[in-house]
């Protein structure tokens, strides 16, 4: 399965803020366009993006995001990475099911996430904290 | 003993030669911010941080910015921090004008120096770089105090309610919706349809780069909001990207009308108003 992802050019950004999220949302967008995604796909990972930092931001207590260019063989696309040392997800099968949330929001956020890139991986631990990566990869 | 000292170190070798170090100093920053400012201005700045700086000097070479003395030149960096800050220049252009201060000196110490001032220039070095940070300091709290002042402003100007017909008016959103500024944005719209009397309201997101699941929420408590008050709303300036993310998301916007555009927006709400909007045909003059 890991095939030699080479990554081109990539940002990191801390998330402490609301501000720190749109500032993740402009630079995976910028990614997007460099990286030249289709509107629709730097629509979508910008979305994704905006969700998961936020998601960061408010249940994971702030974190980090790396945004990247990353190529695969003939491909192109951009990698978003967001990690936080919050309180994980005890329940992830229930995180991601649509409409559950253990906030105030839509419950749609993790799920809906998942849905605009083409890969996902969430790897968390109860109390340590919790690394969500995302992938869009150009059509 | 101490007398010979305070004779020979920086301090002396930089008020004997005044002009010259002006000269040297003005040079050296001028490299730096070329273009920037004109050479005058650089001139006079460099002309009062030196008047500035040996005033606060006293006896000896040991000096810290901390010091009483140096009141006045605190204050008159603070004050040139504030303006570059204001102006646009960046954290180095600031902070280049003091650092060239050294450079000017090696260069006066060469011709002028000896072994005893050469051994002073490290507390001189180490003055110089704590009016550099200071200056920093008060740039990045300038800074950040007009970035505040802009995002105020934005949060002021960026929500205008227009009335496009009687009984109709519309709200164009540009830009991120946060909470703050949803919060803002609700408050005026519902104001505004107490004020005017009317029953429809126009959201336009045309301006709105993405629609995540927080825009989404924001968006629909508005409409809630407004529905309490009897009105009704419209969304309108979808984009098809922007229709296929909120489709992929899942987020459902249930029986509130959406449209494309404004202008079927505004028709939708005159239909729905009972206002004809009718084609004339025949006369076209006039």
């Amino acid at each position: 399965m890991p095939t030699p992802v080479v990554v081109e050019s990539g940002e990191i950004h801390e998330i402490h803020t609301d501000a720190d999220v749109v500032r993740v949302r402009q630079a995976a967008r910028t990614l997007a366009l460099s990286a030249k995604l289709s509107l629709v796909d730097q629509t979508k990972l910008v979305t994704a993006a905006s969700e998961l930092a936020r998601n960061t931001l408010v249940y994971g207590g702030g974190g980090r995001a790396t945004v990247e260019v990353v190529r695969l063989g003939p491909r192109r696309g951009v990698r978003a990475v967001f990690v936080d040392e919050g309180p994980g997800i005890p329940d992830l099968d229930l995180a991601l099911t649509d409409g559950w949330t253990s906030g105030s929001g839509m419950g749609l956020g993790l799920s809906g996430a998942r849905r605009l890139v083409d890969e996902f991986e969430v790897s968390t631990d109860v109390g340590t904290g919790t690394t969500v990566s995302v992938v869009k990869w150009t059509r | 003993m101490a007398d010979a000292a305070v004779d020979k170190g920086w301090a002396t070798l930089l008020r004997r030669n005044g002009d010259e170090v002006v000269a040297r100093w003005s040079e050296a920053a001028a490299q730096s911010l070329e273009g920037r400012m004109t050479r005058a201005e650089l001139e006079r700045d460099v002309r009062e941080m030196y008047d500035a700086l040996v005033a606060g000097v006293g006896e000896g070479d040991r000096h810290t910015l901390a010091d009483a003395s140096f009141a006045e030149l605190r204050a008159l960096l603070a004050d040139v921090s504030h303006t570059r800050a204001r102006q646009g220049f960046s954290s180095t252009e600031t902070a280049v004008g003091v650092f060239a201060l050294k450079e000017a000196m090696l260069g006066v110490l060469e011709e002028h120096g000896d072994l005893a001032a050469y051994r002073s220039f490290a507390d001189f070095s180490r003055l110089i770089d704590e009016l550099g940070l200071y200056m920093l300091e008060v740039y990045a709290q300038a800074r950040e105090a007009v970035i505040g002042e802009q995002a105020d402003a934005l949060l002021e100007l960026s929500t205008p309610v227009v009335k496009l017909w009687d009984g109709i008016i519309s709200l164009p959103l540009v830009g991120t919706l946060d909470s703050a500024r949803t919060q803002v944005v609700m408050e005026k719209l519902l104001q505004a349809l107490v004020d005017t009397g009317s029953e429809h309201a126009i959201i336009d997101i045309t301006g709105v780069p993405a629609v995540d699941t927080q825009v989404a929420q924001h968006l629909l408590k508005t409409v809630q909001a407004a529905r309490l008050l009897g009105a009704e709303c419209i969304i309108s300036g979808i984009r098809p990207q922007i229709a296929q993310t909120v489709v992929a998301l899942g987020i459902e916007f249930g029986d509130i009308s959406t449209k494309a555009s404004l202008s079927e927006a505004l028709l939708a709400a005159l239909r729905k108003q009972g206002t004809d909007v009718v084609r004339r045909t025949g006369r076209r003059d006039r």
